[in-house]
């Protein structure tokens, strides 16, 4: 029997790994992908200081030094059921049943499903999908797209398409539903691109977003945008037009379009069609938790960190005995900032096991996830530090039940 | 028509692959080690992956990470195999999996 079980081979359970088995604990991963990285896999961008952020040897580099510690790694094994048993987790898998004291869930993140008519067609596809086909499977996904959703993720993967070759025609919004909700308004759009403006290639968007500071400012790009787009980290985004419909018979044929108001209403008579053999739909990343409620973990809801989180504290905790979270699942950020929560994650399992030899390193890994969240260039939310000050209080106010 | 990005500008070009020979629908078609079925098949032009099971519209892959069940196919006999979660091996046999009966529906196929 392992020490530790953990759910997840991404970089969060990936650095807990190595984190725990550096103090002496035996690790068992799982992962229902089949191969090790989880949603590193893919991730491909250029940083403001011009280096290449590239996940899958990111990946590579934690795998090897994982199984180096002597970290098993189980690939293509699903997780079902997760329950207690005397003192002790008992996971259910596809490969059949694990025990550990310790269980770690880092299960990341999923993609918020964004319906828009048409989507069931051959072609249409999560941004997620895309990317994970060009830069992991190395295959095109059409030669001409279209985006809907306009979001930081959305765009940085539309400029991975191109890189590799894809043609990227148009990012433009959601239909305005209950679902699409601020996606589908212009100016709501324009408040959240601003924030990470500062990143953009282009001196006169990163001088011109200064200048927009005020709301009425932003409300009078929005006004004025215009109908040809904006290259923008020279993507053609259209805040002022959204989909209407996917087209198309046995695949996409292309997506009807329409000009919309400020405030994402369709203008009668500028529905145009726009010719195309892929769609991709980005709706923004949510935790993955299903298996931390299965465990029985209270939860809280945190729009800043994505959605529904299960409570933890700053060792990775939650209230659950010997139960751990890190990485997406706790709140949607960067890589690097699940990798340091991660780790901190595996000291902690280490300080729980008594072998964890000296103290100051998970205190030190503790600051570490508070620097590296400070120095991230892509701040997903601007209220992610409150948030995860909320769901501290929240699992402390538990515990002291 | 094969569209495979061999050569990528930062990630550089694809290493030598063992080529694959596997069924989809009974014709054959060339993966290399690595892909998964939904990757193979793309490459080779192919989106759509099995019809609805009741109104027999066509459909392909929506999240291509293993959350969605979109892409689930017949892989050697057995049914609900993701395709975007498995990997290609030599003389696979994959299938789409067909409409169903749906005989306590109104207006059903059944007859």
């Amino acid at each position: 029997m392992n020490d530790v079980l953990v759910i997840g081979a991404g970089p969060a359970g990936l650095s807990a790994a190595i984190a725990a088995a550096r103090q002496g604990l035996s690790v068992k991963i799982v992962d229902e992908f089949y191969r090790p990285g989880g949603r590193l896999l893919g991730q491909l961008h250029e940083e403001p200081d011009g280096v290449w952020w590239n996940g899958l040897a990111e990946a590579a580099r934690l795998d090897q030094e994982a199984r180096a510690l002597g970290v098993n790694i189980s690939c293509g094994v699903s997780v079902y059921d997760i329950a207690r048993c005397d003192d002790r987790w008992r996971i259910s898998t596809t490969e059949g049943e694990w025990e550990s004291s310790l269980l770690l869930i880092a299960t990341g993140a999923s993609e918020a499903a964004v319906p828009v008519p048409g989507w069931t067609l051959p072609g249409v596809m999560s941004i997620g999908a895309a990317q994970v086909m060009t830069n992991v499977q190395r295959v095109r996904v059409g030669k001409k797209g279209v985006v809907i959703g306009v979001n930081i993720l959305s765009v940085a993967i539309a400029r991975e398409l191109q890189l590799a070759g894809v043609h990227v025609e148009q990012l433009i919004l959601p239909p305005l539903s209950e679902v699409s909700g601020k996606a589908g308004r212009p100016h709501e759009i324009m408040r959240s691109l601003l924030r990470v403006a500062h990143l953009a290639p282009s001196p006169v968007i990163r001088l011109g977003s200064k200048l927009m500071g005020s709301a009425w400012m932003q409300r009078l790009a929005v006004a004025f945008f215009p109908s040809k787009g904006v290259r923008m980290w020279d993507m053609p985004i259209h805040l002022r037009t959204a989909a209407l419909e996917i087209v198309g018979t046995s695949q996409v044929e292309g997506v009807r379009t329409a000009r919309v108001t400020p405030e994402g209403l369709p203008i009668p008579g500028t529905e145009q069609l726009i010719p195309a053999d892929f769609v991709c739909i980005a709706g923004g990343l949510s935790p993955l938790a299903e298996l931390a409620a299965i465990a029985g973990c209270p939860f809280a809801y945190v729009p800043a960190l994505g959605g529904h989180v299960p409570l933890h504290d700053e060792y990775m905790k939650t209230p659950l005995p010997g139960l751990y979270v890190a990485g997406n699942i706790t709140g949607i950020e960067s890589a690097r900032v699940a990798m340091s929560q991660g780790t901190v994650a595996g000291l902690s399992m280490a300080q729980a096991s008594g072998l964890l030899a000296d103290d100051s390193l998970l205190s030190q890994a503790q600051l570490q996830v508070k620097r590296v969240r400070q120095n991230a260039t892509i701040q997903f939310h601007p209220d992610i530090a409150a948030g995860r000050e909320l769901v501290g209080q929240m699992a402390a106010a538990w515990t002291a039940r | 028509m094969s569209q495979r990005i061999f050569h990528h500008p930062v990630l550089g070009s694809m290493e030598e692959r063992t080529a694959l020979q596997f069924q989809f629908n009974g014709a054959v078609y060339t993966a290399y080690e690595g892909e998964t079925i939904a990757g193979a098949l793309l490459a080779a032009g192919v989106r759509t992956l099995r019809v609805h099971e009741e109104t027999g519209a066509p459909r392909g892959i929506y999240c291509n990470i293993g959350h969605c069940y979109e892409c689930r196919v017949h892989v050697d006999g057995i049914p609900t195999v993701r395709a975007c979660m498995t990997l290609v091996t030599e003389g696979m046999c994959v299938t789409a999996g067909s409409v169903l009966p749906t005989p306590l529906k109104k207006g059903g196929h059944a007859k």
